[in-house]
């Protein structure tokens, strides 16, 4: 893990002699895929990141948004997909302790965490359950100890994962717009690591984040103490109350390197450091193993001498360590010494700016012929491959996830996890409203459409809270991105994306790249993961209790587009179709209705259709209502289909909207009135899921057989396998 | 009024706790840091939940040897009420102040879900606004929320009147489905659900008026401050 040739003779041009060893481990950190960015930066300029309600700050890693009334919101998502394939509890816990940080080091205090969880086929592969199984687990002591709620997610299970993980992590930050840290610093204001002490952990950690997972280097990976992180939140908190706080970064990848160096570079000053000055777990760590030590739990902050008694008081209060390890120079140079001897001096702008890089891109072979399809066997009982799908891994409820998750802490939950979005209350009064999506199956089909289906399925999830978007995250995971292939995935993926936030106004406020998530069988599937951020000013829609006669219409026309659908490759293990595609008048067109409807408060619930298409996303409302329904195909709003595409298709913009009969009139006048395309589909009723076409009964489903088998079957794979 | 609401290292629902003391009961509630002596004045403690000290050992047993809880012995002896809920019963539990313990559950994961208590002593501090049997629908988030005692211990729990709070069907495997005991006096509550994260509408999803009668007994047993 160092430096390849040619960026060995770069850096020694730009520095214009031979860099020391430990000048060439902090380099080989810094310019790594995933703190540099080289392979991505260049494209991801693309994407807005402009919008009326973000605030921009000197050197945050999380986006900011104005909430009004003087409150601002953050949100971030990272990744720890590599050291979650080789210790899937230390990888997931650190993977929620990293994005923790980058949220409290603008200030503000994290209030939620969600997670996105992929793994192989877990009904097959033992490795896959052990890696899921721990990785929630690690997830779960994580979040929990924190007392900040994981109230959302989403867990996913393809082949294409064998052997490997991804999790996601995403956070929310929530605090005053005068108290958010306004990044500055001046020549000998002093330079503060604080929280756990560094070790030999995690050595290398974003280099081996930078490669393909070849050999399990369980040495980059990270050790998680979620009580030190409380204690950090809590310190840092009461500091930035007191105003002691001038400038702050959290230790992620990298370690030292990149925390010294981007702070130099973003802030415009010099560092001068003293490895002996940082607090170690072991005594004789070399100044290179200090600077790149991934050990978690570390703030690094800087303030001014007569701040600094303060901050050492509240420090102590807490019983956390608190060095000073150096001080801020006029000389851009980013200065390592261990005592008197120098072990690196180096322009702060060469070490945090990598040169990028511009990969070459090409069409993959196999998306020439992916989109054709093939027959497939007739269905001869419909409700018997229903009840497959309710029990299949993907669509089964997650309620065995989340239910080890405390989502409560905080009391801000509104709407609790199981649902679509979750909501948070907030102190102005509004609502924020929340959620996470990806669908690789879809994107390897098409990954510009694919993308673009994921934004707006986030969308679609906070918008049936009655949220507007506000904001949206990206997380970009692919493979190798030397491949041209595999570039070609992550450039229109990109592409994709950028044209949605162009379109809906929706900015991008923060994200990630992680490449080179190789698997012993070849690249993953792309996985863009969109998270999406909207906001309440009054009364979110809280799902009702659906009860007898109630009524159920759909907006949003449901296509001949089954590609990436689970009906495809659950139910048929095929791969192949036409991915859904979004079309942009109708999206918006859709979403501002629902929004407007939802206003009006007589809605009992809203819904949107997803994984499994019609048939699940009904399925979801009758089960966790506890009542049947009796809904008939040949009313669906679409192209004419056959009854299978009907009830699995996946097309987007689809929403399903509860209400008592006596509203009916309303809606429809409404809906009417904005030009969506909608029907009245059905009515809740009995103890049966029934879909009719026409006089002839196609499914016909207990709700309780339905609802047992939905709720259980994920718990019984992990536990009895 | 005064109400103390203790602070460990790792508590994390005290800003919770000290936000339905004051916000939706008006109650005058302070945070009390575990280092420093409780007020002189104090007419209530509670114990928050929370990872005190990352539940390291067993959860509670290192706060339970902090120096506040001197204090918290002192003003149970004098017949304060003190509450603890959640990490703070695992702490009364641990210094002595309440019988038996709290075991990992059946599952052996952390429980986050919404489920009914029944009253099963309506003279505590906490409970004299309940009748007797009546149902609370609250939330529990624990991983070591398995009450534990010997069946001896079970038998003058029962006989003492020290049975508090019930599930109203089992969830985690607690003796008797247990889920809150008081001391022999009765003025030592520990609960393992959480009521303040009950007594709003807003974030309950049933209904919030038998959770906020713990608190409302707590007011008609004290006071409200001015």
């Amino acid at each position: 893990m160092s430096l390849e040739s040619q960026e060995l003779a770069e850096l020694k041009s730009k520095i214009g002699r031979d860099p020391t060893f430990t000048e060439l481990q902090i380099v080989a950190a810094e310019w790594s895929e995933h703190c540099s960015y080289k392979s991505s930066k260049k494209h991801l300029k693309m994407l807005p990141m402009k919008g009326p309600l973000v605030i921009h700050e000197t050197g945050y890693d999380s986006g900011v948004l104005d909430v009004g009334d003087g409150y601002v919101v953050t949100a971030h998502i990272e990744s720890h997909n590599h050291p979650s394939a080789v210790e899937p509890y230390g990888g997931a816990a650190t993977g929620v302790g990293g994005v923790i940080r980058d949220i409290l080091s603008t200030g503000t205090r994290p209030i939620a965490i969600f997670n996105g969880l992929r793994f192989g086929d877990i009904e097959k592969d033992q490795q896959a359950r052990w890696l899921f199984k721990n990785a929630v687990t690690g997830i779960a002591d994580y979040g929990n100890c924190l007392g900040i709620p994981t109230i959302g997610g989403e867990v996913e299970f393809d082949e294409c994962y064998q052997n490997y993980a991804l999790v996601d992590v995403a956070a929310i930050g929530f605090g005053k717009k005068e108290n958010l840290i306004k990044n500055h610093a001046k020549k000998d204001d002093l330079v503060i690591l604080l929280g756990g002490s560094t070790g030999r952990d995690g050595i290398g950690g974003s280099q081996f984040a930078s490669d393909s997972l070849e050999s399990e280097d369980r040495s980059a990976v990270q050790i998680p103490d979620p009580f030190i992180e409380k204690l950090i939140i809590e310190a840092i908190l009461e500091a930035r109350n007191e105003k002691l706080i001038h400038a702050m970064k959290d230790l992620g990848g990298g370690g030292l390197s990149c925390a010294i160096s981007e702070t130099a570079d973003a802030l415009e000053i010099g560092i001068e450091m003293d490895v002996e000055k940082v607090h170690t777990r072991e005594s004789d760590m070399r100044p290179d193993e200090i600077m790149v030590s991934e050990s978690q739990e570390r703030m690094l902050i800087i303030t001014s001498k007569a701040k600094l008694k303060k901050l050492q008081e509240i420090c102590k209060k807490f019983r956390i360590a608190c060095s000073v390890i150096g001080h801020v120079t006029s000389d851009n140079q980013m200065h390592v010494k261990k005592g008197k001897k120098t072990f690196a001096n180096l322009p702060t702008n060469v070490v945090a700016n990598a040169t990028l890089l511009d990969l070459p891109s090409k069409k993959p072979l196999y998306l020439e012929t992916i989109e054709e399809e093939k027959k497939f066997k007739a269905i001869s009982n419909y409700s018997k491959t229903m009840m497959k799908l309710l029990a299949s891994p993907n669509i089964a409820s997650k309620i065995w996830v989340y239910r080890q998750y405390d989502h409560e802490v905080g009391i801000r939950t509104v709407i609790k996890p199981g649902g679509d979005a979750s909501v948070l209350r907030l102190d102005n009064g509004k609502f924020l409203s929340a959620k996470i999506d990806g669908n690789p199956k879809q994107c390897y089909i098409n990954p510009r459409e694919g993308a673009i289906g994921c934004f707006e399925e986030a969308c679609r999830n906070v918008v049936c809270t009655g949220a507007k978007p506000i904001g949206m995250l990206d997380h970009l995971q692919f493979g190798n991105p030397k491949d041209p292939e595999i570039f070609w995935t992550f450039l229109e993926s990109l592409k994709g994306l950028t044209d949605f936030v162009k379109y809906f106004n929706i900015p991008c406020v923060g994200g990630k790249v992680s490449l080179y998530n190789e698997t012993p069988a070849g690249s993953i599937k792309p996985t863009p993961v969109i998270g999406v951020l909207g906001l309440i000013d009054k009364n979110p829609l809280i799902p009702q209790k659906i009860t007898d006669g109630d009524c159920l219409v759909i907006i949003g026309n449901t296509k001949n587009e089954m590609g990436g659908s689970e009906y495809f490759e659950y139910i048929n293990k095929f791969i192949g179709g036409k991915c859904p595609s979004v079309n942009f008048t109708e999206s918006k067109k859709n979403m501002k209705t629902v929004l407007e409807i939802i206003k009006n408060q007589f809605l009992k619930s809203a819904h949107d259709c997803s994984k499994g298409g019609l048939a699940v996303a009904v399925s979801e409302l009758c089960m966790t209502n506890q009542i049947g329904c009796k809904i008939s195909l040949e009313k669906v709003p679409g192209e004419k289909l056959d009854v299978d595409r009907i009830l699995f298709s996946e097309s987007h913009s689809r929403y399903l909207l509860v209400l008592e009969k006596k509203n009916l009139k309303k809606l429809e006048d409404m809906l009417k009135k904005s030009k969506v395309s909608f029907k009245l589909i059905g009515q809740f009723r009995g103890d049966k899921i029934q879909f009719n076409k026409g006089t002839k009964s196609i499914v016909d489903l207990r709700v309780d057989k339905a609802q047992k088998t939905w709720l259980n079957s994920l718990k019984d794979l992990i536990l009895h396998g | 009024m005064k109400v103390g609401v203790v602070v460990f290292p790792g508590s994390n629902c005290d800003r919770d706790m000290y936000h339905v003391l004051t916000d939706v009961f008006n109650f005058d509630a302070q945070y009390c840091w575990h280092e420093k002596a409780l007020p002189k004045n104090i007419d209530a403690v509670i114990l928050p939940g929370g990872f005190s000290y990352g539940d390291r050992l067993r959860a509670g047993v290192i706060a339970a040897h902090s120096p506040i809880i001197k204090d918290v012995k002192k003003m149970a002896k004098k017949g304060i009420p003190i509450l603890g809920v959640c990490n703070g019963f695992q702490i009364l539990v641990e210094s002595g102040l309440l019988p038996g313990i709290l075991l990992k559950n059946e599952s052996l994961n952390f429980m986050c879900e919404w489920t009914n208590l029944i009253v099963e002593n309506n003279k505590t501090p906490f409970t004299n606004q309940f009748k007797l049997h009546e149902k609370i629908p609250i939330p529990i988030a624990n991983g070591e929320g398995r009450y534990y005692v010997d069946d001896d211990t079970l038998k003058q729990l029962k006989k003492k009147n020290q049975i508090v709070f019930r599930y109203s069907q089992v969830i985690n495997g607690s003796s008797h489905r247990i889920a809150g005991v008081c001391n022999q006096e009765g003025n030592v509550v520990g609960m393992m659900p959480h009521p303040e994260r009950a007594v709003e509408s807003e974030i309950n999803p049933m209904d919030n008026k038998p959770s906020s009668l713990i608190f409302e007994s707590l007011l008609a047993k004290i006071g409200v401050g001015n």
